[in-house]
């Protein structure tokens, strides 16, 4: 449901404000939602000063780093620090996007970091993604075939159909796009949101896949696809590039192709 | 519904009833009556610019002419199914009770039909002269 203000169990308070080291002349102030599910109290919004000169260059460094020298309990996933396993998306700068290949040198003023939004909150920066990743397993992301595995060969591709591809393999599941979408956000129970349709669209133009009918069959619902509205703050935030709204296009030609 | 499916798991409600097996022709419709709606809006707006000083006996005259029913009539049930579908998507995006969603939906398909029906017999009224 489309809620405007938060629930007063879930307003941010100010927080601590940890200052930068005596000496330091690049300093930048970081302000990070906080949220201890054990403490009872309201998530707070603490400041970091950190001296860019001892410092990495992305976010992900000077999360690490404050993690590492100031406060040890600040919470956040991470692992490849490299935008490739998706698990540091949050919302930094008002964006959803990758800690690690955002530069903080992208950022003017101070850089505000908070969990994808509109998710519930686990600790700190990690959202919970149980929902997303349950519809991502709904819409069956596996090759199906009915006939038999060839016995002595791959099934084959021609570089044309594998060319469909493009666009769609390269999807992380960081979810940056599906917090990102307002009809996720209203309808996220029952919208399968820009991720895991573009992970579908990754499976519906697979030329190897024998179960097309079927998968559209399972997107053809008021709500599980058409609660896309063509907003694109999928496209605009996707940290690798990518196009969801135009896979969610595709998706919807497809429907109609097959009833014309 | 809402607060006692908690233990069910989150496949379990990600499936949840299923799809419906439609919308298309609802994403269909809606985008073919916005093109429709864009030639019969023309042929209005410059229609009406026309009779900007006609008295009120020439625009009788004129909602009167066969072609031009017919048109008025067309533009206003385009007007009223495309009003329509686009109410149903606002409700389906922003009101989640069930009852007042199924309520709204109703009450708005209703009063398409009304307002098309109104229009159409209005139009009729003047063309044919009962």
């Amino acid at each position: 449901m489309v809620e405007i203000a938060l629930p007063a169990n879930s307003r941010v308070q100010p927080g601590k404000t940890v200052p930068a080291p005596a000496g330091a002349t690049r300093v930048k102030r970081f302000n990070i939602y906080r949220y201890d599910p054990d403490s009872g109290t309201n998530p707070r919004l603490d400041t970091f000063e950190i001296d860019l000169d001892a410092c990495g260059p992305m976010v992900l460094d000077a999360l690490l780093k404050i993690k590492n020298e100031i406060d040890s309990t600040l919470t956040f996933r991470r692992s490849c620090r490299e935008g490739i396993c998706g698990s540091c998306a949050m919302n930094i700068g008002g964006a959803n996007t990758l800690a690690c290949l955002k530069p903080i040198a992208d950022i003017e003023g101070d850089v505000s970091i908070y969990p994808l939004p509109h998710m519930p909150v686990v600790k700190d920066l990690v959202a919970d993604l149980s929902v997303p990743y349950a519809q991502f397993a709904s819409v069956r992301p596996w090759m199906q075939t009915q006939s038999p595995t060839p016995p002595d060969s791959e099934r084959l591709q021609s570089p044309e159909e594998r060319e469909l591809l493009d666009g769609l393999w390269e999807c992380i599941l960081c979810f940056c796009c599906q917090t990102s979408c307002p009809s996720y956000w209203w309808n996220g129970d029952r919208y399968l949101g820009p991720a895991v349709l573009l992970q579908a669209a990754r499976w519906i133009f697979d030329s190897r896949d024998e179960m097309t009918g079927e998968r559209l069959d399972t997107l053809e619902d008021p709500f599980k696809l058409y609660r896309c509205h063509t907003i694109m703050n999928c496209t605009q935030t996707c940290p690798k590039g990518l196009n969801p709204a135009r896979a969610i296009g595709a998706i919807k030609g497809k429907l109609i192709e097959r009833r014309a | 519904m809402g607060s006692d499916v908690k233990l069910r798991s989150a496949l379990g409600r990600a499936r949840g009833l299923g799809s419906a097996r439609e919308g298309v022709g609802h994403f269909y419709a809606q985008r073919a009556t916005a093109i429709g709606m864009i030639p019969l809006s023309l042929w209005f707006v410059i229609s009406v610019i026309g009779l900007t000083h006609a008295d009120y006996a020439t625009l009788l005259d004129w909602v009167g002419q066969p072609l031009n029913a017919t048109l008025l009539s067309l533009t206003v049930l385009t007007a009223m199914y495309h009003a329509q579908l686009g109410v149903e998507v606002v409700i389906a995006d922003y009101v989640h009770g069930e009852t007042l969603k199924f309520t709204l939906l109703t009450a708005s398909t209703m009063a398409a039909f009304l307002l098309g029906a109104v229009m159409v017999v209005s139009i009729l009224k003047v063309a044919v002269g009962v």
